[in-house]
This record gives structure tokens, C-alpha cells and sequence, in this order.
């Protein structure tokens, strides 16, 4: 028995020890603020604790998609014109809700079969299905549409990550947003700017060659009067700006540009800020080998004819091909040396393959997480202190059992914390408090448990034994109860709330071990130096 | 010794016409403000919309502001002080559609602009209390006072951080003057910083800005999480015990969700994401408590076999009470230091918890235990013959007979 009381108070002392080790590691120095030092950097604080950023985008996956579709429309139609098989027309028919359809016209009766094999051959991904008048179809498959969605978010968080890296932000989030359909959730600690990271991120920075079909128009009417009124259906108008003028500011002109384009930002393999001949500021950029394959086959098919460079839809420079080129290039333009600067680093960070739409933005401003903290620890000393006194006042001895077990509880809890670096948010300091309170409920349950048995004129170590076997029924179901409902939370909850689970989980399942195991091996060890009859001071 | 409540012996089942009316007149008075008044109040989280918290200089003069406001077309925002009045702090609330689709910051940006503009107007220079450091350090770059080579990014972040600290933590997050930072930083930017900037009497310190969409998911996300952890909680209590314990006990946490919601309605709080935390956590707290007295019960069934369902719970109820009232005095006591101490960003979650856990214990005696007895009432009408609901003990007589 006494053996056995030794191993369990061995077990106490390790368990205290190690937990006080999650929570201080191993301090430089054992001042005060050598240990608050050493204690700051092993529990992590919530972005609600320490200011900075907090931001959930929306990955326009459907502009992935109708990039998907544009490419699949112009090979379609180069093999269509390699093979001599005609038709009226090849559209989306609507871009914006359903940028997986293609929609074909007019093939001529005997080249059916023709393009059945086509289609089938060269658009695996597509179904196709035939309508009314020789027109069909071309669906993208279900599992393609949801593969590519996927991985435009994968990407974008991939893009982000490197734009955020390059601006040197410690500890980032920037993961899936498990609340909707392709968000994505950036927390930025110690960010207080949100306008500046969001001018990082959002620039897409979709840098796109494709070929200009007209211009430079001065207007809109302009361009559509030259086009007989109607743009061709593979070409859309963009705007661009100061394009072979440089020095005149805000000239505006109007070009009719392909809709696919011959490489787009993911071919490219380095961009870098430099200067042109005239030590005006420009990006040179190189291209991945398939991009420059790709880009030699474009070029040497349009010698003669002109190339735009397109930037998140605004045409940066137009040129005529002079010859074919391979893999090198550049952006001029009026740019600024900043500018050039914050474009070659998106475009070396890789383009976002899809726009970005932001739905929550929040900042903390660091000294209202200071303020957050100093309120949430000063109510949970108040509130322990208060709860501490009352133990003692009303079980006596007993209390300080109870006591040591509040004590013990709220180091495991904290040790929790620093092993398995879950963030402490605001409503995580609450759920401390919380455990607080609750967690002298067991030891009110078993004293008062044992107090009634030594009513019933029990001894005192048949009282004590009793009270914990009756009460220990009531401790599992209590806290299973409450540990079902702090994993719901867990599983459905965001952020700070997530954060008050997991204390809550913590503090719960510690306190089980201090206020049945340990309590148990205190109240022994007093029995074991009792005198018989001696009473129990409870 | 110190004892409360020793050998209470309280008639808690004659009360139970006082309780039912207690209980009716506040989930009845919730509910008429959920559907008729104040509607479910939901916070920004829920509802969307914009939420900018300023610090001023001097104490805000609220007409001002919202003089500025109206000037800005900012339709009925809502302006009230925020927080400790030495702070300076008014917090400015706009609805959901103040945020457009395109720019959700719109609404923050607005707000900020008014102010700045109320304020005598300085062409052409920026707002230093409300520029973050990256904007200063490209500010800094742009300008590059001091000349710098490679690292000049690295040194002209380091001093717009210095700028940013010296602000924060000595001003309080607002400067009065760009003079107030000579010696933080080197003379050369002081005198490209007197050029183009100004400080204006305030700073923004917080936003929340929420929009449309994902205020739905959050409802809907939270209204899954409470039925599904209520349902949780049955489940188990039908296997701890049998299905009229985990009925009884989901119906108190229920009652005590709705009186709750209620009381945020009638008060018109704001419900936030931390307010549902709240009340989850108040669902296990009630349960928890409901737990106590019917494993009270459970064990007094099978002791005391001859007496009334009635008369046992009345016992197990007075039995357990000086530990139901102690537990529920701790935790209200911790809750409470929470709502005075917690500081304002936790008021509401510590209301819901000071309210919950007054109903929470109250309904684990007032409802949860009489429902016991009512089911067995009703059973014993319909059938004609009495039944009592022994947890365990019929688990027993499967056990006996196998």
C-alpha cells in the first residue's frame, strides 16, 4: 500500500514536471521575465491575441475553368481546318455560369463522323452530345471540372504562399477555408495593413500573350464600327494604356485581342525587373521549354503580324513578330521602378490561375490584443483566487486538496498548449476560466459524496472510498457530455472558437486525472498517518 | 464545518405549476421578441456588414462623427462609444449593404475618408495615423531619403516598424504630430515625412468586414453545430441510461438555448461567433448538471424500489442540491469575474454564460427531473399500469435473465 502510494506520487510529481516543460521548455533564466519570455514562445497566440491580419478569399474557380475551354475551342478549331471539315460557328454560350459547355454549329452532314473521331481524339475530357440542325455539344466531364477547380485552389494557395513569403510576414496561414467551396483562409500575425497585402495578392497578374486581330482604336465605337459592328466571336476588346507613345501621359486605346492565348503566366519560367536600351524601367522574362515550344509554333505561324502582351486583361504592349522567337521576352511600359519591381516578383511567384474574391477581412490592431490578454488573465486570476478561497473556506483541509488539483489542472492545460502548439485565442483564455469553474465540480461532487457517507456513520476511509466510487459515475458522464459538445465545436467551429474548444477538451480531460487520481492519492496518503477514529477534516 | 443546504428536504415536484409558468413566461417573452421586436440579433459574423473601430486623440465628439458620416452618405450607421472612456475608442457599425460585392472594404474605406475630410483638409498629404508599415516602407522606397543601395527594402521596413511601435505602444496608436518622431527616425526621413505626411486625430484599430456570404454559411454552420451536439448528448444518454433521461435532459438544454436567445433578443446583443461558442459550451454545462441528478435517481430507483417515482426524485433533487448549488456558485463566480474583468471584447460571450448558467442549473431541477415524472404519469394513464423509467435496473433484468 505504501509502495504503491510512492509510485503514485512519483507519477504526480513526473506528470507535474513534464507539463511544466510544455509550458516553459527550457528558460534561459528563471526570472520572472526570463520565464514569460520562454513561455511566449512556446504557446502560440491567436491572431485575436496578437494583432494582424485575418482575411477568407473566394477562388473564382469558374475563370480556371473557361481557360480550359478557350484552349480546348482553338485546338478544336486548328484541327477542324487541318482535317477540312467546316462549320458556322464555335461559342460559349454561357461563360458565366457554365464555362464547361462549348456549343458547335453547323457541321456539315458527310464530316460528322469526321468530327466525332476528332472530338474524341484530340478532347478526351469533353462529352459530346449532338442537338437539332448538325450542332452539338461538348460538356467537360464532371471529374475534370472538379479536378481543375481543385486545382486552381491548390495553386492559388500556392501563388499566395509565395507572394506572402517575399513579404517577409513570420508564422502565415494560408490554407483551405473549410466553410465553403474553394476559399481560402490568410491570417497574417503582426499585419496591420490589409490594403497593402491585399495590392500584393490580388494583382492576379495573368500575363497572357495573344495575338491582336485590330488596332489601336481611340474608342469603343470606334473599334466595333471597324469590326462591321461585331467583334469575331474568338476575339474580345481590352483597353490598354500608353502602348508605343511612352513619355505622353494617359493615352487610352482599344484593341481587339484572341480570346486564347499562345503562353500564359504558368510557361513562364523567370521574370526580373530591368531596364531597356533607354534605361526606361521593363520586366524581362524567359519561358518554360514546352511555353517557348509553344510560343516558337504561335510565332513562326504569324510572322508579320502582331502580339499583345496581356496583364490582368489590359494590353501592356503591342509588337509585331518579327521573326520567330523562342523562349525570351519582355513587358515595357510606363512603369515605375517600384512598379517593374512588384511586377517581375507576382510574375516570378507564378500567376494566380483564377481571380480572387475576398469575403472577410478583419484586423486586429496590436494594442487591442494587448489589452485583450492583460482583461482575459486578469479575470482568470480573479476568478481562480475567488474559487480557491471558497474551497478553502468550506472544505477546510480538503480544499487545499482541491486547490493543488486546480493548480495541477491549469499547468497540464498550459503544458497542452506548448506540446502540441494549439493557438491560445481570446475565447481560448475563457475556456481556461471556464475549466476553472468547472473543474472543482468533480471535487465538489466526491467531498460532498463523502461527506454524506460519513453522515451515514462510516469511517473515514470507507467514507473516502465510497465517495469516489459513487461519484466516479457521475464524473464520466459529466464529462463526457461536455467533451461531445467541445468536439462539435471543434468540427464545426472557425478560428478563436476552435481555440475555446480545444482548451476546453484539454482542461476537461485533466481534469479527470487531478481531481479523481490525484485528489485520491492525497486524501490516502492523510488517511495513512490518521489515527484510528481520528476525524476527517472535510 | 460549513454546510449549506444539510438535509434539505424541498417539495421541488409541488412547485412544478410555479416552474412551468416561470419557464413559459421567458422563452414565451424570448420568443415574441424573436418574432415580433428585435428578431435573433445577429452580430457581424452572421449578418455581415462592417464593423471599424476608431481611437481618437481627444474624447469623440459622437455628433461630429455622425455629421461626417451622413456628409459621406453612409446611411444610419451606428456610433457608440467603445469600451473604457479614457480609451478615446467609438466603434462604427455599418449594414451589409454599405459592402459591395467588388471591394468589400468599401464601407472601412468610406468611413475613414469622412473622418479624414471632417478634419481640416490636407491636400495631397497622406494620414500617417492610418498608414500600416509596408505602405510606409514603400512610401520610404519611393522617396528614398537616405540614399540606401541593396538592402534599402530591409532598412526602410525596420524603420517604418520603429514608426509603427513608437506609435502604438507610447501614443496609443495615435500621434498628434509628425515631429513627435524625431529621434525614432534618422533627420532625412523626418523632414520627407513632414513634406508628405499629416496626422489626423485618430486611428483605425480594428475592422471586421463580413461579407454576404459567408454571414449565411456561419448561420447555417451554427444552427448544424447546436442540433448536432444537442443530438449527441441524446444519443448517449439513451445509452447511459434509456431514451426518457436523454429526451428530458435535450428538452432543458433546449429550453435553456431558447431562454437564452431570448434574452439576447430582448436586450438586443448582438449574437456573435463567441456568443453560440457560449451557448454550446452552456448546453454541456446544463447537461452536465442535469447528469447529477439523474444519476442521483438512477441509483435511488434501485435502492429504494417501493417508493413513488415522485417522492424519489424529490429526494434525489434534495440530495444533490448542495452540490448542484455550490458547483453553479463557482462557475457563476468565475463567469462573472469574466463579464466585469473579461474587458469588452468577451461581454458578450460572459452574458450568455452568466445567463446560462442561472437557467442551466435551474432547468436541471425544474425541468429536466419533472419530466421523469410527467413521462411516467402519462405512461401509467395510457397503459394502466405503472412503469418506472430505472435506468440500469432494467439493463439489470436483462442481465438477470441471460
Amino acid at each position: 500500500m505504501i509502495k504503491n502510494q510512492t509510485v503514485k506520487v512519483v507519477l504526480i510529481v513526473a506528470v507535474l514536471i513534464f507539463f511544466l516543460f510544455g509550458i516553459f521548455g527550457i528558460p534561459q533564466s528563471f526570472t520572472p521575465a526570463g520565464l514569460l519570455a520562454s513561455m511566449q514562445q512556446r504557446i502560440h497566440l491567436g491572431l485575436d491575441l496578437k494583432g494582424g491580419t485575418h482575411l477568407i478569399l473566394q477562388v473564382q474557380v469558374n475563370d480556371a475553368i473557361n481557360a480550359d475551354t478557350d484552349r480546348a475551342i482553338e485546338r478544336l478549331k486548328e484541327d477542324l481546318k487541318a482535317k477540312n471539315v467546316n462549320y458556322a460557328e464555335i461559342v460559349k454560350p454561357d461563360p458565366q455560369q457554365h464555362p464547361e459547355l462549348i456549343a458547335i454549329k453547323g457541321i456539315p452532314s458527310e464530316s460528322i463522323s469526321e468530327f466525332r473521331s476528332i472530338v474524341a481524339d484530340r478532347l478526351p475530357d469533353f462529352d459530346l452530345a449532338s442537338g437539332p440542325e448538325n450542332s452539338f455539344t461538348l460538356t467537360m466531364k464532371p471529374s475534370i471540372v472538379k479536378d481543375t477547380k481543385t486545382k486552381a485552389q491548390q495553386q492559388a494557395i500556392e501563388t499566395i504562399r509565395n507572394r506572402i513569403d517575399q513579404l517577409g510576414v513570420s508564422e502565415p496561414v494560408i490554407q483551405e477555408h473549410g466553410l465553403g467551396d474553394y476559399q481560402i483562409l490568410v491570417q497574417l500575425p503582426g499585419v496591420d495593413d490589409p490594403a497593402r497585402v491585399k495590392e500584393i495578392m490580388q494583382s492576379t497578374a495573368m500575363l497572357e500573350i495573344r495575338q491582336a486581330l485590330g488596332g489601336p482604336y481611340s474608342s469603343e465605337q470606334e473599334a466595333m464600327q471597324a469590326n462591321g459592328g461585331i467583334l469575331p466571336a474568338n476575339a474580345v476588346l481590352l483597353k490598354g494604356k500608353n502602348i508605343g507613345q511612352r513619355g505622353s501621359e494617359n493615352t487610352e486605346s482599344y484593341w481587339v485581342i484572341t480570346r486564347a492565348s499562345a503562353v500564359s503566366g504558368s510557361d513562364l519560367r523567370t521574370a526580373d525587373a530591368g531596364r531597356d536600351e533607354n534605361g526606361r524601367p521593363d520586366v524581362k522574362f524567359t519561358l518554360t521549354g514546352e511555353g517557348g515550344r509553344r510560343f516558337y509554333a504561335f510565332t513562326s505561324a504569324h510572322v508579320g503580324e502582331r502580339l499583345a502582351v496581356v496583364l490582368d486583361n489590359k494590353v501592356m504592349e503591342v509588337a509585331t513578330i518579327q521573326e520567330p522567337i523562342r523562349d525570351e521576352g519582355r513587358i515595357t511600359g510606363a512603369f515605375t521602378e517600384q512598379q517593374t519591381q512588384d511586377l517581375s516578383l507576382t510574375l516570378r511567384s507564378g500567376a494566380l490561375p483564377a481571380g480572387i474574391k475576398y469575403l472577410e477581412e478583419r484586423t486586429v490592431g496590436p494594442s487591442l490584443g494587448a489589452d485583450s490578454i492583460r482583461a482575459g488573465v486578469r479575470a482568470a486570476l480573479f476568478g481562480m483566487i475567488a474559487v480557491m478561497v471558497f474551497m478553502l473556506v468550506y472544505y477546510k483541509f480538503a480544499g487545499i486538496n482541491a486547490d493543488l488539483g486546480l493548480f495541477l489542472n491549469l499547468v497540464i492545460l498550459l503544458g497542452f498548449l506548448g506540446f502540441t502548439s494549439a493557438t491560445l485565442t481570446l475565447p481560448g483564455i475563457a475556456g481556461v476560466i471556464l475549466t476553472i469553474g468547472m473543474g472543482v465540480d468533480s471535487n465538489v461532487l466526491i467531498f460532498e459524496r463523502i461527506r454524506e457517507e460519513l453522515r451515514h456513520g462510516k469511517t473515514p476511509p470507507q467514507a473516502v472510498d465510497q465517495g469516489f466510487k459513487h461519484a466516479w459515475v457521475t464524473i464520466v458522464d459529466t464529462h463526457v457530455t461536455t467533451i461531445v459538445s467541445a468536439i462539435i465545436l471543434f468540427l464545426f467551429g472557425t478560428g478563436p472558437v476552435r481555440g475555446f474548444a480545444v482548451t476546453l477538451s484539454f482542461g476537461l480531460a485533466a481534469n479527470l486525472f487531478t481531481s479523481v487520481f490525484v485528489s485520491r492519492v492525497i486524501f490516502d496518503s492523510i488517511l495513512n498517518r490518521h489515527q484510528r477514529g481520528e476525524a476527517l477534516s472535510i | 464545518m460549513v454546510e449549506f443546504f444539510r438535509n434539505s428536504n424541498i417539495d421541488f415536484l409541488g412547485k412544478k405549476w410555479y416552474f412551468l409558468a416561470f419557464s413559459l413566461i421567458f422563452s414565451v417573452a424570448g420568443l415574441l421578441s424573436i418574432f415580433f421586436w428585435h428578431g435573433i440579433p445577429f452580430g457581424v459574423d452572421f449578418k455581415g456588414g462592417t464593423l471599424v473601430y476608431v481611437k481618437f486623440a481627444e474624447t469623440p465628439k459622437l455628433d461630429h462623427i455622425r455629421a461626417a458620416m451622413d456628409r459621406a452618405g453612409l446611411k444610419d450607421p451606428k456610433i457608440q462609444r467603445f469600451g473604457e472612456a479614457g480609451n478615446n475608442e467609438v466603434l462604427v457599425a455599418l449594414e451589409q449593404r454599405e459592402t459591395s460585392e467588388a471591394a468589400l472594404d468599401q464601407g472601412k474605406n468610406t468611413i475613414i475618408r469622412a473622418l479624414e475630410s471632417s478634419e481640416q483638409q490636407q491636400a495631397g498629404k497622406q494620414d500617417l495615423n492610418n498608414t500600416g508599415p509596408s505602405s510606409l516602407q514603400q512610401y520610404l522606397l519611393s522617396k528614398d531619403p537616405l540614399h540606401l543601395g541593396m538592402d534599402a527594402p530591409a532598412k526602410y521596413l525596420a524603420i517604418a516598424q520603429q514608426v509603427d511601435d513608437f506609435r502604438n505602444k507610447q501614443h496609443g496608436g495615435v500621434l498628434t504630430s509628425i515631429d513627435e518622431l524625431k529621434g525614432v527616425v534618422p533627420p532625412e526621413v523626418l523632414a520627407a515625412m513632414q513634406q508628405d505626411f499629416y496626422t489626423s486625430d485618430f486611428a483605425v484599430r480594428n475592422v471586421e468586414i463580413v461579407g454576404p456570404q459567408v454571414g449565411g454559411q456561419l448561420r447555417k454552420q451554427a444552427l448544424w453545430a447546436t442540433l448536432y451536439s444537442l443530438g449527441g448528448m441524446l444519443v448517449y444518454l439513451w445509452f447511459r441510461f434509456e431514451l426518457i433521461y436523454g429526451v428530458g435532459a435535450v428538452v432543458a438544454c433546449f429550453h435553456d438555448t431558447i431562454i437564452t436567445i431570448g434574452f439576447f433578443s430582448l436586450l438586443n446583443k448582438d449574437i456573435t461567433l463567441t456568443v453560440i461558442a457560449a451557448i454550446l459550451t452552456l448546453i454541456g454545462y446544463s447537461m452536465n448538471d442535469t447528469i447529477v441528478v439523474y444519476d442521483r435517481i438512477r441509483e435511488n430507483i434501485k435502492l429504494l424500489r417501493r417508493e413513488a417515482l415522485a417522492d424519489i426524485v424529490n429526494k434525489s433533487i434534495n440530495q444533490t442540491l448542495s452540490r448542484t448549488i455550490l458547483t453553479s456558485g463557482l462557475t457563476f463566480l468565475t463567469v462573472l469575474s469574466l463579464y466585469v474583468f473579461g474587458g469588452e471584447v468577451l461581454r458578450g460571450f460572459s452574458l450568455a454564460l452568466v445567463i446560462g448558467i442561472l437557467i442551466g442549473t435551474y432547468s436541471s431541477i425544474a425541468v429536466a427531473a419533472p419530466m421523469l415524472v410527467a413521462y411516467q404519469e402519462w405512461r401509467s394513464r395510457k397503459t394502466g399500469r405503472a412503469t418506472v423509467p430505472a435506468a440500469g435496473a432494467s439493463r439489470e433484468k436483462v442481465k438477470a435473465k441471460a
